[in-house]
């Protein structure tokens, strides 16, 4: 049957079993819009395109779903950029559709014309030119199959508008992939499994690291059997937490530079490290030629391009993480690390004691206590979402993380902004779901406008604003490396609550601790979005910190209390 | 060192654009790509000469890194085996009646035609290694050289043997590349 360009389009989206499409109309894509209000398809109209793509982001990690971003041409793909670079950097399987102008007038520097296929090829896992409306179905079906399959990523559809408009016929869907040069390989040979496990039996001092391969793969029940069988900790990526529960007596928490102190000593008088869905991002190593030095590596990886890239992997094994894990386990024997557990746990006792979370009242507001009380009221079980920097550490760090994906944060790429629209996505995942966002004052000011997303919504997204009045983060820098010389950190915040409240949403501040409570039931008990406004302690800093070019194991680390 | 890479990618508009890029992306550089059609109108064929500082580490990486895209059906590293190279220059010359001569002997030695006669200008067509045509442009430079063309090299192996696949999938990553000696049982 005959049928619009247009209509194909959401033929074969609804096909892929898309439910909801974060976007924002304009010239190039507005055949596709027409089109849209004949398909059961929900369509949030963001502020900002780069909302759009952060709302996939989200709602893809929420979900297990590919989240799906439209925008028109020009500028409205141009503005999905940081969240389409964001989504590779994180492997987050997403699909953006944007409208291109028409085909014959490709190359002429028309209105709203970007080199948009250009612009995004090295930020996209693939991207297509759509030029005729009879290749519109295999595009969204291989678009949809590349992007959840071996390593998800994005990949971007740039359509023309005459595909749009013109006819081609719509029979049967899917149609035939043809994509010779994409084989995703699942599982690993044997003799490397055998070698594996043989590492694995020998090992005096292993430890599991557990990156966001885990979640992406659905492997937290064969990490935990793992685990289990062979008594062995695990340590997680910033990516990887929640994905092993944090209350079990083997989880070391976060490794990196702003790892827990034992979980980065743990790695470094390691004899085995066991890395599942992790690409040993600088963030996570330290120096290289320092990381891990006794230890020998198991790298399991669905991306053979990852294997050696930073750290040298003795047993490489190439393939699906749920599947190679289920062949590897049977080959591990029951196993008892109780000595190595005990000296882990006494360097964690030790580093303890600086913790902050030991302090006694000073009357101020510190974000890792505001964490914790987030995590008390929320049962531990709140889909967090943080925007980046100093809250988004704190967050990793004193948010015990149980159940897995309750934790979407920008991690490659360090997006300031992603915050918000992400917990927006993540709501259209699950609805009945409690979702915060940890956001800073500087990240939130960048895609705050996506409130009145919420609020048109009935998006039930709280947002805590961790606001120091600084860029934290940057401010932190400044104050261990340059000298203190605090160069355009120190930031003029609107009054958030006005803020809030002009964007429809009911907001409070609150500035002392025995405020924290109640205020948090305040935003809970509240009917759709809700914004809590922290006055916060402004020269915290986040610890323990790994400085760039240190080993793992050379952590600052928090200075002992001063009394004022 | 230098190595020759074989790629086979799916004939589409903006598939050289994307392996170029992802040369550039990684921090590679090249030093000369030639792409042509195969027997198969659906697929083209690049030989890519790259500089890999760090040897087969590079190599291995270039190799992955191809395969990420999409477009890319087989990487063959043809460096170490026995291969049939070539490496086609046009060379414009300034030579009068006078010179003639000169450079139609120095075509005959290297086995390359004139392939263009004007009242003061000769050009040879010139095909083999790279080597080859390096000596050859430099004895023609005396008598002035003014201008050049060259396909980069296209290569192919000798018999019925492939060039080494490093990645799985497609051939048995592990058996060819990574030495598993380095691991100690």
């Amino acid at each position: 049957m005959k049928k619009k360009g247009a209509q194909i389009l959401w033929e074969a989206l609804v096909r892929e079993g898309v439910e909801v499409v974060f976007g924002y109309p304009g010239g190039a894509i507005m055949p596709a819009y027409d089109a849209m209000l004949d398909y059961p398809i929900h369509h949030v109209l963001v502020r900002h395109e780069q909302g759009a793509a952060h709302m996939a982001n989200g709602y893809a990690r929420a979900s297990g779903k590919v989240g799906v971003a439209m925008a028109t041409s020009g500028p409205g793909a141009t503005n999905l950029v940081t969240g389409i670079a964001n989504a590779m950097m994180d492997s987050v399987p997403i699909v953006c559709i944007t409208g291109q102008v028409p085909a014959h007038l490709i190359g002429s520097d028309a209105f709203q014309e970007t080199d948009v296929t250009g612009i995004t090829l090295p930020i996209t896992k693939h991207n297509y030119l759509v030029t005729r409306a009879d290749e519109i179905a295999r595009v969204v079906h291989e678009a949809f199959h590349i992007a959840r399959s071996g390593r998800p990523g994005p990949v971007l559809i740039d359509l023309c508008k005459n595909a749009q408009f013109e006819e081609a016929e719509f029979d049967h869907y899917p149609p035939p992939i043809r994509l010779p040069g994409y084989q995703p390989v699942t599982r690993a040979p044997l003799h490397l499994l055998q070698k594996a496990a043989r590492l694995i039996n020998q090992a005096e001092q292993p430890v599991i690291l557990c990156g966001h391969g885990v979640l992406m793969a659905g492997a937290e029940q064969e990490l935990l059997y793992l685990a289990t069988k062979a008594q062995i900790p695990v340590a997680s990526t910033l990516l990887g937490l929640s994905a092993f529960p944090a209350s079990h007596p083997l989880s070391l928490g976060m490794m990196g530079m702003h790892g827990e102190v034992h979980t980065n000593l743990a790695i470094q008088n390691s004899d085995l490290l066991i890395a599942l869905g992790m690409r040993f991002d600088d963030r996570v190593t330290g120096v290289l030629k320092a990381y891990a030095p006794k230890a020998t590596k198991i790298h399991i990886e669905i991306d053979p391009a990852e294997i050696r890239k930073n750290v040298y992997a003795d047993v490489p094994l190439v393939g699906d993480l749920k599947l190679v894990l289920q062949d590897l386990i049977p080959l591990v024997e029951e196993n008892d690390h109780s000595e190595w557990m005990a000296q882990i746990l006494a360097w964690k006792a030790e580093a303890d004691q600086r913790s902050i979370m030991n302090w006694e009242p000073d009357g101020k507001l510190h974000v890792p206590h505001l964490v914790r009380e987030i995590w008390n009221a929320t049962g531990g079980d709140a889909i967090i979402s943080t925007d980046v920097g100093q809250h988004q550490m704190w967050a990793a760090q004193y948010y015990a993380f149980e159940k897995p994906n309750r934790l979407i944060t920008s991690g490659g790429l360090g997006a300031m902004g992603f915050g918000l629209p992400a917990a927006i996505g993540a709501w259209f995942a699950n609805k009945d779901r409690e979702v915060w966002a940890i956001v800073g004052d500087g990240g939130f000011q960048m895609t705050a406008a996506e409130l009145t997303t919420a609020v048109q919504e009935g998006a039930n997204v709280k947002v805590a604003i961790m606001n120091n009045h600084f860029l934290g983060m940057v401010r932190q820098w400044q104050e261990f490396f340059f000298e203190k010389r605090y160069s355009a950190v120190d930031m003029l915040t609107p009054d958030f609550v006005k803020l809030a409240e002009a964007h429809h949403v009911p907001a409070r501040r609150v500035t002392r601790p025995e405020e924290v409570q109640e205020a948090l039931q305040w935003a809970r008990q509240t009917r759709g979005p809700a914004v809590i406004e922290f006055v916060v302690e402004r020269e915290d800093a986040v610890y323990p910190m790994v400085p760039q070019g240190a080993a793992l194991h050379e952590m600052i680390q928090r200075p002992p209390r001063q009394r004022a | 060192m230098r190595y020759t890479f074989v790629v086979l990618v799916e004939n589409k508009p903006g598939v050289l654009n994307r392996v170029a890029s992802l040369f550039r992306r990684r921090n590679f550089n090249i030093e000369s790509l030639a792409v042509g059609p195969t027997e198969n109108p659906e697929i083209s064929r690049m030989t890519i000469v790259v500089e890999c500082p760090n040897g087969d580490t590079d190599a291995h990486r270039l190799e992955a890194n191809l395969y990420k895209l999409v477009n890319v059906i087989d990487v063959q590293d043809v460096t170490h085996l026995p291969t049939v190279t070539r490496d086609l220059a046009l060379i414009k010359v300034k030579a009068g009646p006078e010179q003639r001569a000169e450079v139609n002997n120095l075509a005959s030695i290297f086995r390359a035609r004139i392939v263009d006669v004007a009242p003061d200008s000769l050009t040879i067509e010139i095909t083999g290694t790279e080597d080859k045509i390096e000596s050859m442009i430099e004895l023609l430079r005396p008598i002035g050289i003014i201008e050049m063309a060259r396909t980069g090299q296209i290569a192919i192996t000798r018999g019925t043997q492939s060039g080494i696949r490093r990645m799985p999938g497609l051939s048995n990553y592990y058996e060819t590349t990574l030495d598993m000696s380095e691991v100690a049982f």
